[in-house]
């Protein structure tokens, strides 16, 4: 999917992640991150690969795999790779496209400076994350 | 008439058609014919040589070559000091960069760069339809028909080596009255002038270097800080050579390099006025200039390859490709050159492979058009054979060694399958991404990768049948030489069960 500067600022704004920033905000992180495409079938994120970036979705579909079962579907807006760059260990799921997937990366040694740069980002990733968390427990329970 | 005569590759049906006389269609060509594949090869430009015949401006190329290097020219393993000869198989095509240079610098001039692409031509004896423009494409049935200036070309595959090469300016309001990098005039042009660039990556860093000692006042603005190459471990920001605008700035020398994004232009007086919002805060900021320079990149022109079903991504308009750089949505599309770069590979730690330059590209070329011949002419490769005493020893001499591991690092590996039937096959090499998420043989492949720390040395993965790859990092080594005790342990055990199973 082709889009002009003007566009990529305009979809970003409609995206949870960046909610909360402004558009010289949004501008900069059009800039910071880049921009890539995967086929179909192809793995993002590697189970024990090191070095992973931080993703997020603008369009297409991806699975999350752990030993090749399937977890869950990522779509557009959602974000991945953020877990193992925290942590820094190597993913310990797969994530594999199911369609053509277009998405803004953002190298892993450079996450934690935008993350600081952007503590609004940093915010609604956390929200994001708590949400995965009461996810799991109630699945648990 | 007569000039008329000799043009080569009549309109016609051939099996592969190539567009472009640059560095990457010049490659596939080459290749192409090594395997004895019929194919034609048009191009728009009069001459050899992609963007090489116009850019960069000033200064010189950011690829080097190192005339004196500790291994012979003719050697395989020179292309790692030569970034800009294109590959042969043949020893007086090979390395023909070092003889163009007058001494002065490892980086090639421009016109430099261009002899070395004219020269490969000649060597080779390749030939290409000059003068003739892909204008259009469309189906029928199996085939595509490229329209050209010249008539129609009918093929099964087509390649396209266009370059990023169309000029891009963003859509923000006034960017018609600001002048793109690719057209920028002689420097004396821009005696005592406000210049302001737009863009902070190599080329607007190229332009404020080059234009320093000509202009009065110059304004570098984008919306992030610029990245150096000497942090990101990688070609992947302002190289070292354009770096004097920045200590330019810190000694208050007339440059200013903004973080800011561009709001808007307007004409002010006999010059313009840009209003640029801060990155920071956000803040307005007007500043006036006798020139804007839009330094904002190039797209890929595609033509009506979308309309195909050529599905494109990004500001660049770049093709979404499979690893093997065909298209991911036409297959039997192809792409040669710095279009490449449209494949991510594995970019670990965020860092990019070389695709877009040529000591990237001429690999990927290779690579690709062997996966052509595969797939579509039924070709195999030779596979020798290797010994299972021996793959620990080749495995760490190509880590070390090897230019297509060194030029595009987590990217290309050399593959060694390990079949319980066949033996141990030298499989060449291939596209790493592909390689660790095919299950479907015993397989061992070998690469270079730079860490977050700019640590470099070797990655092995290691493939069992029907199971996906596992990483194994090994040790980095001070000059790089990875032959060392540690690492002919690991690999050995490693390899243990794997190549059991081979040699049975």
């Amino acid at each position: 999917m082709a889009m002009t500067q003007q566009e990529l600022v305009d979809m970003l704004s409609s995206l949870t992640l960046f909610a909360d920033l402004s558009r010289p905000q949004l501008e900069q992180v059009a800039h910071k991150m880049t921009e890539e495409s995967y086929p179909v079938g192809q793995r993002i994120l590697r189970q024990g690969f090191t070095g992973t970036g931080f993703y997020v979705i603008l369009d297409g579909e991806v699975a999350v795999k752990i030993d090749g079962d399937e977890r869950a579907k990522l779509g557009k807006g959602d974000f991945f790779g953020e877990m193992s760059i925290l942590l820094g260990e190597p993913p310990v799921a797969d994530i594999v496209t199911l369609r053509q997937l277009h998405v803004l990366h953002l190298g892993g040694p450079e996450l934690e400076g935008f993350l600081r740069d952007h503590p609004q980002v940093m915010f609604r990733m956390l929200k994001a994350i708590a949400m995965r968390l009461r996810n799991a427990s109630r699945w648990r329970s | 008439m007569a000039e008329l005569a000799e043009r080569p590759f009549p309109v016609g049906d051939y099996p592969v058609v190539v567009v472009g006389s640059g560095p990457g269609g010049l490659q596939a060509s080459y290749f192409l014919r090594r395997l004895g594949i019929d194919h034609a090869v048009i191009s728009a430009d009069p001459a050899p040589g992609g963007m090489f015949r116009r850019f960069p401006f000033f200064q010189r190329l950011l690829s080097w070559t190192k005339p004196f290097a500790p291994v012979p020219r003719e050697d395989r393993y020179y292309e790692w000091y030569d970034w800009n000869s294109l590959l042969a198989d043949e020893a007086g095509a090979r390395a023909i960069m070092p003889d163009l240079m007058d001494g002065t610098s490892s980086f090639p001039s421009r016109p430099e760069m261009e002899r070395n692409l004219a020269t490969f031509v000649e060597r080779t004896g390749l030939r290409v339809r000059y003068d003739c423009r892909w204008e259009s494409t469309r189906r029928d049935g199996e085939r595509f028909v490229l329209t050209t200036s010249d008539g129609e070309y009918r093929c099964a595959v087509a390649i396209f080596a266009v370059g990023i090469a169309e000029p891009y300016k963003p859509d923000t309001p006034g960017f018609d009255l600001a002048a793109h990098y690719a057209d920028t005039r002689a420097a004396e042009s821009y005696a005592g002038k406000r210049l302001f660039i737009v863009g902070k990556e190599n080329s607007g860093f190229e332009l404020a270097t080059g234009l320093l000692q000509w202009a009065q006042r110059i304004v570098l603005a984008s919306p992030r800080p610029a990245k150096l190459s000497v942090n990101t471990h990688s070609l992947l920001g302002v190289r070292a050579r354009y770096v004097q605008p920045f200590e330019d700035q810190n000694l208050g020398g007339g440059v200013f390099i903004l973080n800011a994004s561009i709001d808007r232009i307007e004409r002010a007086g006999d010059g313009y006025r840009v209003f640029c919002l801060r990155s920071e805060g956000g803040t307005e900021l007007a500043i006036d200039a006798d020139e804007v320079i839009a330094a904002t990149g190039f797209v890929c022109p595609l033509r009506d390859l979308p309309e195909l079903g050529v599905s494109v991504f990004g500001r660049s308009q770049l093709p979404a490709m499979t690893n093997y750089w065909e298209s991911a949505s036409v297959p039997g599309v192809y792409f040669a050159g710095t279009i490449g770069q449209g494949v991510a590979g594995m970019k670990k730690y965020g860092l990019p492979a070389n695709s877009g330059a040529v000591h990237g590209a001429r690999y990927n070329a290779r690579t690709m058009v062997y996966e052509v011949a595969r797939r579509h002419f039924g070709i195999e490769l030779p596979r020798a054979q290797v010994k299972a005493d021996q793959l620990v020893d080749v495995l760490l001499s190509e880590a070390t060694r090897s230019p297509e591991l060194w030029n595009q690092k987590s990217y290309l590996a050399r593959a060694f399958s390990l079949d319980a039937g066949e033996g141990i096959r030298d499989e060449g090499i291939v596209p790493l991404a592909q390689f660790v998420d095919e299950e479907e043989q015993a397989a061992v492949a070998i690469t270079v990768e730079t860490d977050d720390t700019g640590d470099i040395h070797p990655a092995v993965y290691v493939r069992e049948q029907g199971r996906p790859a596992v990483e194994t990092l090994l040790e980095s080594h001070p000059l790089h030489d990875f032959h060392t005790v540690d690492n002919r342990a690991r690999l050995a055990s490693l390899l243990s069960g794997a190549t059991a199973g081979a040699v049975r």
